[in-house]
């Protein structure tokens, strides 16, 4: 029942960051949702965040942020979990669910493909953006001739 | 200190706030200002609330600047009373700011550092002089797009490392203090003395950073690397067993590095000073760094002789809502101290002659 | 894995309420509502878990409750350690923190979960809260309970606080009441 650790790393990263719109488009346009349990939440907290002296030193205390959490059972039997961002309760429990049919293996395909690769997809987009924005105020830097005389 | 229960004031309280709901909506006929505007178009006072409020929600920090009318210290007010309300559900595993998604990074002491210089959105090499096209609203053309090449971006200290000629990083796993659950105690160590800082007031600091400048605990600074953009959050709950990424921060890190003398033990080599804050504050940010590395002096062994290197003056005084409570609370009445104050006063004169 | 409550805010408000009210009127005896507990624990106890506890609140848990770990770690977050305690028959009260004179706060509230609140031996309580001696019937305390009460009592301002729980219904004997045999 356990997905491998670092393939479900990866599917909860990209739902951790999914529009909430987006997400409930994607997940419901592929067939009815499941019905299923909620066993907690979902509901808002805090984590704090740390950073590291020095940027590799001991660890502190940064500040903290807002996190929702959720987590669902579906009639399957499979648990899905979801810590997100932010306090948008649909999205942490969407979330949630997709994490748990992601699990299934009569699911995890289809919703690998309708849901976890678009969103995915999506969000690279939008950081290589972001990217080609930074990239273009990259300093090319230049020696004048007079200066070196 | 003493305070007096005053009744009657109920009335007075209600139009008093009545009026200032009126006075934060302004002229009816200007349209209302939407909190994804302020989120939008007022990032910099966004980022600024959620540094000194401590709290990480672009959305809450822009509804609190709405509602403390563009009030930044009462903002950052309303921030830490809301967040007094949730569970602290985990802590993060360390930001790591090496993988950071670089938007904006520079270097002073280094021209050619591995991944290059970018200026990202930055207000530096403008021309201070006010945009009059603002007064409308005008569409903004979009920037340049270049290609992003994925490239390496140490940080400068890591550069430098290998020399021995700076001091290094030294990690540990120890469990870092905590100010929301610990109120400051001296001597504060360093995890706590940069969690005081990375929530301190801005115009303090940088006004604590710029008195080591001008030679009060002097420390001879370089901007050794400055760089913001998003990392991601990652935590570890119990019942996963492993750790998972909850979405992305953005911040701005500061490596100062200072030159040092040395000591008996230690030769001459350079120092750093540590900044590390919420969203898109390079001021903050530099003016962290540079007191995190004065509030050092004593464990370099350094004179501490300054404001700025000591520690409980910049810690006691760094926190802006605590030092508003505390001078704001003077207008509360203090009809009874002052009524006692009024009698020494009088008695003393009477004493000493004093005509009335 | 079970959910929690029925109604997270309103049933951990409910059930505060009327911790609150129990610790307000020792001996009186209220139930709780909105929660399936899991093995072995009773409803009451369940509930007083997780309206009392979360990540910052440290918990000590009898090794014959181990059952209901899971489901106590996932719904409070609760860290090992001795803030409060969940235990199926009383535990010694001495091996937990009986708070300092400076800050008699920091003792244990100790969660014990017992046969009956209604039916079993009879105890006379006195002190604050009762304006006259209340008589509670429980069953499943030690047959010494009131003079090891007694010397927790004698403790106080520090002292251990006791919550009672048996099927859905609680009661509370805070450190400054006197409970003697009736």
């Amino acid at each position: 029942m356990d997905a491998p650790r670092s393939a479900r790393q990866r599917w909860m990263s990209v739902l951790a960051r999914a529009d909430t719109g987006v997400l409930r488009r994607l997940l419901n346009q592929r067939a009815p949702l499941p019905a299923y349990t909620v066993l907690r939440g979902p509901e808002g907290g805090l984590a704090m965040v740390r950073g590291r002296a020095g940027g590799g030193g001991a660890a502190f205390n940064l500040g903290e942020m807002t996190v929702t959490r959720c987590s669902v059972s579906t009639e399957a039997g499979f648990v899905g979990h979801a810590y997100i961002q932010g306090r948008d309760t649909a999205r942490a429990e969407l979330a949630a669910l997709a994490d748990a049919l992601m699990q299934d293996p009569l699911q995890a395909e289809s919703i690998e493909k309708h849901v976890i690769a678009p969103l995915e997809h999506q969000q690279a987009l939008k950081r290589a953006e972001r990217a080609g924005k930074a990239a273009a105020t990259k300093v090319q830097f230049f020696t004048m001739r007079t200066m070196r005389t | 200190m003493a305070y007096v229960a005053v009744k009657g004031g109920e009335r007075a309280i209600d139009a008093a706030h009545d009026w200032l709901a009126e006075e934060r909506r302004g002229d009816p006929a200007v349209p209302p200002l939407g909190v994804a505007q302020i989120q939008q178009q007022l990032g910099r006072a966004v980022n600024r609330v959620m540094a000194e409020g401590s709290l990480y929600d672009p959305q809450l920090a822009a509804l609190a600047i709405k509602q403390a009318q563009g009030d930044l210290i009462e903002a950052a007010f309303l921030l830490r009373a809301y967040r007094t309300t949730l569970p602290r559900f985990a802590h993060s595993k360390p930001v790591d700011t090496g993988a950071m998604r670089i938007e904006r990074r520079i270097s002073a002491i280094f021209k050619d550092l591995p991944g290059g210089q970018m200026l990202g959105p930055t207000y530096d090499y403008t021309h201070r002089l006010l945009d009059f096209s603002l007064l409308d609203d005008e569409a903004v053309a979009q920037g340049p797009v270049a290609e992003a090449v994925p490239e390496a971006m140490p940080r400068v200290p890591d550069i430098l490392g290998h020399e021995g000629i700076i001091e290094p990083d030294v990690p540990s796993e120890q469990e870092p203090g905590d100010l929301t659950r610990e109120p400051l105690s001296f001597p504060a160590g360093r995890d706590v003395r940069l969690q005081a800082l990375a929530r301190g007031d801005e115009g303090f600091l940088l006004g604590m950073g710029y008195s080591t400048q001008r030679g009060y605990g002097g420390s001879h600074p370089f901007a050794g690397e400055i760089r913001m953009g998003e990392v991601s959050v990652e935590i570890e709950p119990a019942e996963l067993g492993f750790a998972i990424d909850i979405g992305d921060v953005v911040l701005t890190e500061c490596q100062m590095v200072n030159q040092f003398q040395g000591s008996k033990t230690v030769p001459p080599r350079f120092t750093r000073g540590y900044g590390l804050v919420f969203g898109f504050g390079e001021r903050k940010a530099m003016a962290m760094a540079l007191v995190d590395r004065t509030l050092r002096a004593e464990e370099l062994g350094e004179d501490v002789t300054a404001p700025a290197q000591n520690v409980e003056f910049v810690l006691y005084h760094s926190d802006n809502i605590e030092a508003t409570g505390f001078v704001e609370h003077l207008k509360l009445p203090h009809y009874v101290d002052f009524q006692s104050e009024l009698q020494n006063v009088r008695k003393m004169r009477a004493e000493r002659g004093t005509p009335e | 894995m079970t959910p929690g409550f029925a109604d997270p805010v309103a049933d951990s408000q409910a059930c505060f309420r009327t911790i609150l009210d129990v610790m307000a009127r020792p001996g009186h005896v209220r139930s709780v509502s909105g929660i399936t507990a899991p093995a072995p624990l009773c409803d009451a106890a369940a509930a007083v878990l997780l309206t009392l506890l979360d990540h910052e609140t440290p918990l000590w848990l009898d090794p014959e409750a181990e059952a209901a770990r899971p489901w106590i770690a996932f719904h409070t977050g609760a860290p090992h350690g001795a803030s409060f305690a969940m235990a199926l028959s009383l535990p010694d009260l001495t091996r937990f923190p009986a708070g300092t004179d400076e800050m008699p706060e920091t003792s244990a509230t100790i969660i014990v979960q017992v046969a009956s609140l209604t039916a079993g031996r009879a105890y006379r309580l006195e002190g604050p809260g009762l304006r006259q001696p209340a008589v509670v019937r429980i069953a499943g305390l030690p047959d010494d309970f009131a003079s090891i009460w007694q010397r927790n009592h004698a403790l106080f301002p520090r002292g251990i606080d006791l919550i009672l729980c048996a099927g859905n219904t609680l009661t509370a004997l805070p450190r400054s009441v006197s409970v003697t045999k009736a």
